[in-house]
């Protein structure tokens, strides 16, 4: 147990440090990598809240990515840019109504048919996007100026440097991971892990699951937001391929893969899927065949996803506490 | 004693064809503890179901304090004081005791909307489940997973978890189902303390039991209430032998 603790905290300070001294280890093509697996760490996260801790399956998750990327691109003037204190709130908001909508009809189904409703709906704002040829249809949309850090004529930051950019997306990653954290350990996040659990006696005693339920489904689909964001401004374009089943089905296979219900599992899983992709796409045309391979190993020989390799150091302290109560038991009787 | 706290009238489900209860009046009164009896199939757990909003019935009314609770859904009934534990174990496996109590106890406590403060600081919600789980002797057990525990005090559990949200009415569908002897005491001594400050009612199939406990009975055949009163008036029905008590020997064997 204790070994295993050392395990975790020594490898989550090798990795945040490893991605806060980034810019200055890799060459411009892998800070580009690595900003795409943190921004998908992200959006890995956000769905985590919803799959890991609060057993609502969603297949319907790149919506709100997709939406949040469009809206960017909507209000981004052509020939100045647009403040991020004013768009970013703007597609947040959007995201946040998608998932309000969406999951007000969602979260009265329960299990396969929960599944079937998020994908549904999410493959309508996928045909809208790819139908609109306002919006660039199939071949999607350029933002060709990233927001400005700042007001009117004061540039706080400068996202057109890529470093600056960077920096920015690691401490997203960090602030998502520290505030689902927080929610997790609040009063609302002992709720939806009861609902997780067991969704019938948290309503027996005395909670609306729906309301906590729809809550929850808002808060991750502002965060899946929020990365769709941040992947826009980072590549400058948006397209329908962004809202697609094939990515709430990629986002999905992160979180699982990763380890559910962890939420440094997915970010894990962000970096080990596209850090193969990456690698054996140089390689071979047949990558995905690879791929496959690797996620077939995974699932058979971690079940609790990447995340649980943690356990080779020990398991979760749990049984020592049993055999103390086990030992009080029998000096009772 | 004689404060009426829950009345059904005319209350029924029906499921297709069948009524499961079928046009049942009761007066249940403050402070009593109340048995439900009858053969398998009687409809007394789904009238426990209506009572607690787990099941909307077809016809009637539920009246608690006066007010009606007819339409109203399992969480605004529990708000409302009326706890209830469940036939089968329903807890939450892999959570430790004191977290399968903490829920319950959490929703008494202000809004659980909140997004910032760490829930294992309020210390409201940590000493009102301890009270749970004290009531219901499973404090030395407070940091065990409930899957780790036997079922004996997996069904105390049970009995905790309704307990953490201070109910003032409690519905026990067979809280001695599956249970040895032994165990069985245990829990007949938790219902007796309990019924000093709560009004109970109880589903039970172990007659020992009920009898031991009860103030008032009413008896359930086919979704009917046949006869409700004292335990004496009970016994000595003998349109309740001819009914229920006659082949009760085998049932409750």
């Amino acid at each position: 147990m204790m070994n295993r603790d050392i395990f975790i905290r020594a490898f989550t300070l090798v990795f945040i440090g490893v991605l806060a001294i980034g810019p200055m280890l890799f060459e411009s093509y892998y800070k580009e990598l690595v900003m795409h697996m943190m921004v998908l760490g992200i959006f890995a996260m956000s769905l985590d809240l919803l799959i890991g801790f609060t057993g609502l399956v969603s297949f319907g998750h790149a919506a709100f990515f997709g939406v949040a990327g469009y809206l960017l691109a909507i209000v981004t003037p052509e020939a100045e840019p647009i403040s991020i204190f004013i768009s970013l709130p703007f597609c947040l908001g959007g995201a946040a109504l998608a998932a309000l909508v969406i999951g007000w009809f969602s979260v009265r189904t329960s299990g396969i048919y929960f599944i079937m409703i998020t994908l549904a709906f999410a493959q309508m704002l996928f045909y809208y996007f790819n139908e609109n040829q306002d919006l660039g249809g199939s071949d999607g949309i350029f933002i060709f100026n990233k927001p400005l850090f700042g007001w009117g004529e004061t540039k706080l930051l400068d996202l057109d440097n890529p470093d600056v950019l960077y920096y920015l997306i690691f401490a997203s990653l960090i602030g998502t991971y520290l505030l689902l954290r927080t929610i997790l350990n609040a009063p609302f996040g002992k709720v939806i892990k009861g609902i997780k659990a067991n969704e019938h006696r948290t309503q027996a005693l005395g909670f609306n699951t729906q309301r906590y339920k729809l809550v929850a489904f808002v808060l991750a689909g502002t965060l899946a937001g929020f990365a769709g964001y941040l992947e826009a401004i980072t590549t400058g374009i948006v397209s329908p391929g962004h809202l697609h089943w094939h990515h709430s089905g990629e986002v999905m296979m992160l979180v699982i893969l990763g380890g559910m219900g962890t939420l440094f599992g997915p970010v894990l899983g962000a970096f080990a899927l596209e850090l193969l992709r990456d690698n054996f796409q140089d390689m071979t045309q047949h990558w995905h065949l690879y791929q496959g391979i690797f996620i077939i190993l995974i699932v058979l020989l971690l079940p609790n996803g990447i995340a649980s390799l943690a356990n080779l150091f020990g398991k979760k302290q749990e049984v020592p506490v049993e055999e103390a109560a086990t030992e009080k038991e029998e000096q009772k009787s | 004693m004689s404060d009426v706290i829950l009345k059904t009238e005319n209350l029924s489900k029906q499921f297709g064809a069948l009524a499961a209860v079928d046009s049942v009046t009761i007066d249940f009164l403050k402070g009593q503890v109340h048995a439900i009896i009858g053969p398998n199939g009687a409809g007394k757990t789904t009238l426990i179901n209506l009572l607690s909003g787990d099941l909307p019935p077809t016809q009637g009314t539920i009246k608690y304090k006066d007010q009606d609770i007819t339409t109203l859904g399992p969480h605004e009934v529990s708000m409302l004081g009326i706890g209830r534990s469940y036939q089968k174990t329903n807890i939450f496996p892999e959570f430790t005791c004191l977290e399968n109590c903490w829920l319950g106890a959490q929703s008494r406590q202000g809004s659980s909307m909140r997004f910032i403060k760490p829930a294992a600081k309020i210390t409201a919600i940590r000493e009102r489940a301890e009270n749970a789980l004290e009531l219901a002797r499973l404090t030395h057990r407070m940091e065990t997973p409930a899957s780790m525990m036997s079922y004996g005090e997996q069904r105390q559990l049970e009995i905790a978890m309704m307990l953490a949200t201070e109910p003032d009415l409690l519905l026990l569908d067979e809280p001695l189902a599956g249970m040895g002897t032994e165990e069985a005491g245990k829990v007949i001594e938790l219902i007796k303390d309990l019924a000093k400050n709560h009004t109970v009612i109880l589903i039970e199939h172990d007659m020992d039991a009920v009898f031991a406990v009860a103030e008032a009975l009413t008896v359930m055949v086919n979704g009917n209430r046949l006869k409700t009163g004292t335990p004496q008036e009970i016994r000595e029905s003998k349109e309740v032998q001819e009914a229920y008590l006659g082949d009760d020997e085998e049932d409750a064997a």
